[in-house]
């Protein structure tokens, strides 16, 4: 586990996962950051360049999820919900961005403005309703099926 | 040799032909005529003895066997088969076969297909075509793979050959659906435009629209791997003017009620892939396929079905004893107990492909239902296993299967895991193997019960498989798998290797060994000069080797093209911005990748800068 002068360090820093993001060694889940940066070196078995030996035709097409994920996406006060394709962003701070742009909400994943007044919830393939930020986005993208972007207000 | 060759052409033919005079006939049948006695015979007679001989390889002996022979075998050949198109020229083939009619032309090594090869090596489909226009050569047929095509290419095919049938591209990249158009509107008498798992850009035109109405005579249409939008009634209305169809196999684009239309207007169809449907159809929708289905009492081959909801699969249930071939390897959203549900009642068939998701349990299904089954490929549904999930397959879902299904013969099986006692099993229970492609997902993984290494096991596939041909192997292996190989895989032709063995040794049993062996393809392997220099001669009998990330130095690469001109030894390094350079320090470093093949041709000219020939 991360100690405590590597936390302080991590919170100071502009990043999208959240403060104490660890690497696993196990299973390899890291910060969306950090595994961008892993990319380039087959670190795992898991990743050696061509294999398993599939074909990369069918990588593309079958192994690796379908290709678009949209959601509905509802903000609190709006009249109309959107849809979006999840698998257009690379990473929460895109989707952040997007959201802007649609519905004129400024929201954030990190939680680092609690202060804000739309905080972003959603639901996941088990049914149950989430705070957006916590996971990967990769991990998020897989699981999400809905996202709502709540007003505080209606919180209380 | 070649007299057992002529009697069995001359009683071929005479089984066959009615025209031959009877006295031909009598004398041949008497007599067991040599070589020399049959030159006595007319040329056309002898062309048309050798009319029946179609294997290429069996036209190959025919060649040899005298300068007439030689002759009329050229000018008689219409089909020619090039396993690697840099072996020979497009000059020197149309010389000698100036009559040929059907091509078939492969391009990249077969490890391009994991990303292996760089984007830009080579297998350009042009200079072949410009040739073949420019000798005016009557071309009916072209099958490519793994060759880059070029809308041009494309273009100048369409314009150049009058009689041009057939048009069959696998695993190709470098066109857009521009040079689709163009085959579509010129080949006037366009029978197949099969097109499997290519890297098309779409540009979603309206190539479907430049078939003209009076293209009629279409027999097969595959366009699965498209994944752009098409024109539906385009589409609708070509299948309604080819009542000579009986293949048909469309994209992603192609909703639920217009596969009903389809199939209304095709009820003769035989092969069927089918597109994509991700919602749940409402009932109408859903009878209506289903009544379409229930027409199609010729279906035989059933494949597609990429991103499509279960309740899709099971409108086919009318159809599915009929059906001999099942490619649900792309079905990722339907689940285990759907396919089984569906598989169990496929009594016919003969070739299955699917995915891992199947379970043990589901191949046991398939073990006890499909006796008929004669070609298994699972393919991994989650393959770095990142899940952690337990329906992959295991060493019980192939124990199963070989005993259940007693005319296997090809195999293609990923799995998490593996035993010897599993794989001598399946060896004793499946003597007919020809083709045994197995890959443990982790490599270097051995027995998971006794955690040895797997030699056993492959020994016995080896040993008790008499006529297999092609054969990978994976998971835990040492240099004995390789001793085993040499000494019992007398058959084998192609042989894949990755991430096994201990020493030269083990490449030298096989080069040693297999007296068959065409094609050897390696990674990962501790093989190094010594076993790559031993026997240069080996590779004149074979089309290919293939070795990346082993123990090759350049100094072994360049003392072998020295000794081996007519082999081309290409090195291929991609972390290099130019070519390599040649000072004496590079001798001792290792190679990345290295390709070497036997050609007439001499060093190609059109290799890239990551590419070195030496």
């Amino acid at each position: 586990m991360a100690n405590e002068s590597n936390l302080a360090h991590e919170i100071t820093e502009l990043r999208l996962g959240l403060p104490g993001d660890i690497i696993v060694t196990g299973k390899k889940r890291v910060s969306s950051e950090v595994e961008s940066e892993l990319k380039c070196e087959p670190a795992t078995k898991s990743q050696v360049v061509g294999w398993p030996p599939v074909c990369s035709f069918r990588r593309k097409n079958s192994l690796e999820e379908t290709r678009t994920a949209y959601v509905k996406v509802s903000v609190d006060g709006a009249a109309f919900l959107r849809k979006i394709d999840l698998k257009m962003y690379k990473r929460y701070q895109d989707l952040a961005s997007a959201l802007q742009i649609l519905f004129g909400c400024f929201i954030t994943f990190d939680g680092t403005l609690k202060e804000s007044e739309c905080v972003p919830i959603y639901e996941d393939k088990d049914g149950d309703w989430m705070l957006a930020g916590d996971v990967p986005w990769e991990m998020f993208v897989a699981s999400c099926k809905r996202l709502r972007v709540m007003k505080r207000s209606v919180m209380k | 040799m070649n007299r057992a060759l002529c009697s069995r052409a001359y009683l071929l033919c005479f089984s066959k032909s009615k025209s031959l005079p009877f006295e031909w006939m009598d004398r041949a049948i008497k007599l067991q005529l040599s070589t020399s006695e049959m030159n006595y015979f007319p040329d056309e007679v002898i062309e048309h003895i050798f009319d029946f001989i179609a294997s290429h390889r069996d036209r190959n002996s025919i060649s040899l066997v005298s300068k007439s022979w030689h002759k009329i075998e050229r000018y008689s050949r219409h089909q020619v088969f090039i396993g690697n198109c840099y072996a020979i020229s497009p000059e020197r083939l149309i010389r000698r076969f100036p009559c040929l009619r059907s091509l078939t032309l492969k391009g990249k090594p077969h490890f391009a297909d994991f990303n292996l090869v760089p984007h830009e090596w080579g297998g350009f489909l042009h200079p072949w075509i410009d040739a073949l226009s420019k000798a005016r050569v009557g071309l009916e047929e072209l099958r490519l793979k793994r060759m880059v095509v070029s809308d041009e290419s494309l273009e100048l095919l369409s314009r150049s050959f009058v009689s041009f049938k057939s048009l069959v591209l696998v695993s190709c990249d470098g066109f857009t659906t521009n040079g689709l158009a163009s085959i579509a509107a010129n080949c006037r008498n366009l029978r197949e435009l099969d097109l499997q798992e290519n890297e098309i850009d779409d540009h979603r035109g309206q190539w479907l629209n430049c078939f003209p109405d009076s293209c009629t005579t279409l027999v097969s249409l595959n366009f699965a791997c498209l994944e752009g939008e098409i024109n539906l009634s385009a589409l609708e209305r070509l299948v309604a003017r080819s009542p000579n169809l009986k293949s048909l196999k469309v994209n992603r684009a192609v909703p639920l009620d217009a596969l009903t239309r389809l199939m209304s207007c095709a009820p003769q169809l035989v092969d069927l892939g089918v597109g994509c449907y991700e919602n749940e159809p409402e009932a109408e929708s859903f009878d209506s396929l289903m009544a379409a289905i229930k027409k199609c009492t010729l279906l035989r081959s059933l494949s597609g079905f990429s991103e499509v909801a279960p309740v899709c699969l099971t409108a086919f249930y009318p159809i599915c004893e009929n059906l001999t071939s099942l490619n649900l390897s792309y079905a990722a959203e339907i689940q285990g107990n759907h396919l089984i549900e569906f598989v169990q009642f496929c009594k016919r068939l003969q070739l299955l492909w699917i995915l891992d998701s199947i379970g043990d349990k589901g191949l046991e299904v398939v073990a006890s239902s499909c006796k008929e089954l004669q070609e298994l490929r699972v393919f991994p549904s989650d393959p770095h296993d990142e899940e952690d999930n337990n329906t992959a397959v295991t060493e019980v879902g192939l124990v199963a299967i070989s005993a259940g299904c007693p005319k296997l013969h090809s195999i293609l099986y990923f799995c998490k895991q593996m035993t010897n006692a599993a794989l001598i099993t399946v060896a004793k229970n499946c003597p007919n193997f020809i083709r045994f492609r197995l890959c443990i997902l982790e490599p270097t993984k051995p027995d998971h019960i006794t955690s040895q290494s797997l030699d056993e096991g492959f020994g016995a596939i080896v040993q008790f498989c008499k006529g297999l041909r092609r054969l990978s192997v994976s998971g835990l292996l040492t240099d004995k798998v390789f001793l085993y190989i040499g000494m019992y895989a007398e058959q084998l032709e192609m042989l894949s290797i990755a991430f096994a063995g201990d020493t030269d040794k083990g490449m030298l049993y096989v080069l040693n060994g297999c007296k068959k062996l065409r094609k050897l393809e390696i990674r990962d392997s501790p093989f190094g000069n010594a076993a790559l220099l031993a026997d240069v001669g080996k590779y004149e009998t074979m089309r290919s080797l293939w070795m990346s990330s082993c123990e090759v130095t350049l100094g072994g690469c360049k003392r072998l093209a020295r000794n081996a001109p007519w082999l081309n030894v290409e090195i291929i390094n991609e972390n290099e911005n130019g070519r390599m350079e040649r000072n004496e320090e590079d001798e001792r470093e290792k190679v990345d990748k290295l390709y070497l093949y036997r050609t007439v041709v001499g060093t190609r000219k059109d290799a890239p800068p990551c590419v070195t020939i030496l």
